[in-house]
């Protein structure tokens, strides 16, 4: 590894070097001092790459770690529960019997209804920007209005959730006949879908920022529209960005618990659609974690952390297999 | 270029070593660190953790202790739970609890442990009827039914029994409940296992139950939130919350027949019955014939045997007589902040109880 990396800098940057001093006697003192610094460089260099190295693999520890002590530290609630736990439909703390599905659906259902919600918004904040007006005082304030959505602690969404959401949708459910709790899935996944868009809104107005101009004027002489042009150049070109960006806000509503324990309704029973009450994984260990008094009680929300975690893991693959599909 | 490879590669184990050498420090500087380095300063600081519901009036208790005597009592209100847990580890000096420990939580302890009790408190019944302006008053019955989810409306027959002249809406009754795990929903779940059969087989008591039917919030304030919010719902929440919020709140039939109003004075009455020389008793469902159904006094659980992590006598000596100082004259503090002040008899057992607790084998208190 050494000795390569040596020749690749001298032979990169220096390619007649070599030549040079062996011929011209002249230039050896000059040289020997290039020697020593380059040496020195090289040190450098090595050192810089290793601690990269290490400060890298610490991530990976970290990861491996948090996985290690998830699976550990579940194995009461393993043993006792088996897969059953997966698909039992009561949680039951004085009985100890313990189901994860309400809960695995909840978190499933307000991340996906919050991704729908907030998928145009994103897209279009991020074309207007990226292609609209990328300049200008106007852009600049929706900018900072969309970066400060993101920047906005997640209590205060839950608070505002409840003094204005929550009446809201009581209203919305009294004109549709369904029973006006105001609480549950649907209120949750609004509230989700309004944190979420600035992930997946910055990250493709960047995206749409960087197609070749070159490219768009190409589709402008050939006399296509704006609108031609965003259909079947910017989109296309910056596809698996968009996605990414839907990524990271589907990764954000994953885990996001306070503002949606504040009005999701904290039910354990099933959810029956979308108005219902209900429950999150990560809304439940917030909730139960500290007053966990029983070791498969504790060992069965450690557990449900390790679902969440596998949800988190196995979204982010299929994820990164349609960028790359995209991509190609 | 062999140089140099060793070279990267010792400042590679240096870095490495260093790290080590620094979490292993980190990781005993928390136990024996603490320990050896038993200085005036940490002899003059108990640590406790538990109860949130106790908070606010340990806040006040022990700022009024420290002006008199100096010392110092970090208390994180963590939750009962959490409190247990941190005695268990032995992290705390003090745990403090709304529930007495649980037989599992009691043989996870490396010692006995006593309970002293320090306050009380009571769960209310609030309610969210707009047009109703009389008080509500609920039997046991009742209000099992309408938590089991058998009764559905505001307007039902058997609500209606109880409250003769009263125009009750035909509103569909909406429960709140907490949604996290405390002490609040162990006093209250306690109480409905003790007066319903039902409830006792369906759903039992804990600190988290699974809840036949309703909503549920976090914290006293979420619960207030959800009744605040929904016109026709009904929760259980502190009687130190309700009072201070100015909300509405039921009167409870007690064992004797009697109707009462939650109030300080009738919590302290329902801790006035032959409390047992371990102090671990539940008020709720009292016999006390002025006393409001359910009530829960909340304790000060420590080690029987206090030496253990090298804690000196004089720390332990601080520490006791501080305990003694919140059953006697800490209680003072307990009306203005809506908490009710510890009846005689509750008294004279924390005070025989802090006399069994020994150090070396010794009782420090005399």
């Amino acid at each position: 590894m050494e000795t390569s990396l040596d020749n690749t800098v001298v032979t990169r940057s220096e390619p007649s070097l070599r030549v040079i001093t062996s011929n011209a006697t002249q230039k050896n003192v000059k040289t020997a001092g290039r020697e020593k610094r380059s040496h020195r460089q090289i040190r450098t260099e090595s050192v810089f790459r290793r601690s990269l190295v290490i400060v890298s693999l610490c991530m990976v520890v970290l990861v491996l770690g948090i996985l290690i002590t998830l699976i550990v530290q579940s194995v009461p609630s393993l043993k006792a529960l088996g897969v059953g736990y997966l698909w039992g439909k009561t949680w039951d703390p004085v009985r100890d019997i313990y189901g994860a599905l309400p809960f695995l659906l909840g978190t499933l259902l307000t991340s996906f209804l919050a991704l729908l919600i907030s998928v145009p918004f994103s897209f279009a904040v991020a074309i207007f920007l990226g292609e609209y007006y990328p300049k200008g005082w106007m852009p600049d304030l929706l900018k900072n209005a969309v970066e400060l959505i993101a920047a906005v602690p997640s209590v205060i969404y839950g608070f505002w959730g409840l003094a204005v959401m929550v009446p809201m949708v009581q209203k919305l459910e009294t004109v549709i006949h369904v029973p006006p709790v105001g609480y549950g899935i649907f209120t949750s996944s609004l509230i989700l879908a309004i944190m979420i868009i600035p992930y997946s809104a910055s990250l493709g107005r960047s995206m749409i920022q960087m197609v070749p101009s070159s490219l768009k004027e190409a589709a402008y002489s050939l006399g296509a529209t704006r609108w031609e042009v965003i259909r079947s150049v910017i989109i296309p070109y910056t596809r698996s960005g968009l996605f990414a960006g839907v990524l990271l806000s589907l990764g954000r509503a994953l885990g996001e618990t306070m503002a949606v324990t504040m009005v999701i309704g904290n039910t354990t029973s099933m959810p029956q659609n979308i108005f219902s009450t209900g429950n999150t994984m990560a809304s439940v260990i917030a909730n139960e974690l500290g007053e966990a008094d029983k070791h498969v009680y504790n060992a069965a929300l450690i557990e449900l952390g390790l679902v969440l975690f596998f949800v988190t893991v196995v979204i982010n693959i299929i994820g990164k297999k349609i960028i790359t599909k995209f991509s190609n | 270029m062999k140089l140099m490879k060793n070279l990267a590669l010792a400042a590679l184990a240096l870095t490495i070593s260093g790290g080590m050498m620094l979490t292993s420090c980190n990781g005993s500087g928390s136990g024996s660190g603490a320990d050896s380095s038993a200085s005036k300063g940490e002899d003059n600081t108990i640590l406790g953790a538990g109860s949130t519901f106790d908070n606010p009036l340990f806040s006040k208790q022990f700022s009024e202790y420290n002006k008199n005597t100096g010392l110092k009592v970090n208390y994180q209100s963590i939750g009962s739970g959490g409190g247990i847990k941190a005695l268990t580890d032995k992290t705390v000096d003090f745990g403090a609890s709304d529930a007495p420990l649980s037989d599992d939580q009691a043989k996870a302890l490396t010692g006995a442990a006593v309970h002293i009790p320090v306050t009380a408190g009571a769960v209310v019944l609030s309610y969210n009827l707009p047009d109703v302006k009389d008080t509500l008053m609920l039997t046991p019955d009742v209000l099992a039914n309408i938590f089991l989810g058998n009764i559905k409306k505001w307007n039902d027959a058997k609500i209606a029994a109880i409250n003769k002249g009263v125009k009750l809406p035909a509103l569909d009754i909406t429960i709140a409940h907490r949604s996290d795990g405390s002490g609040t929903s162990n006093i209250f779940t306690t109480y409905l296992t003790k007066v319903n059969k039902d409830w006792e087989t369906k759903v039992g008591k804990g600190s988290s139950v699974n809840w036949p039917a309703g909503l549920g919030g976090k914290g006293n304030e979420g619960v207030a939130g959800l009744i605040k919010q929904t016109p026709g719902s009904i929760g259980y929440i502190e009687l130190a919350y309700a009072i201070q919020n100015g909300m509405a709140y039921a009167k409870m039939q007690n064992k004797a027949g009697a109707f009462i109003t939650p109030s300080i004075s009738s919590v302290t009455a329902a801790a006035n019955i032959e409390i047992p020389a371990d102090g671990k008793v539940s008020l709720t469902n009292t016999e006390a014939a002025d006393g409001y159904p359910i009530s829960g006094l909340s304790w000060v659980i420590i080690y029987t045997e206090q030496k253990y992590n090298n804690r000196s006598a004089d720390k332990v000596k601080k520490m006791l007589t501080m305990i003694q100082w919140m059953v006697h004259d800490g209680q003072q503090y307990s009306s203005p902040l809506n908490y009710a002040p510890l009846s005689a008899k509750a008294v004279s057992v924390g005070d025989a109880l802090l006399k069994t607790v020994t150090y070396e084998g010794k009782p420090v208190l005399q």
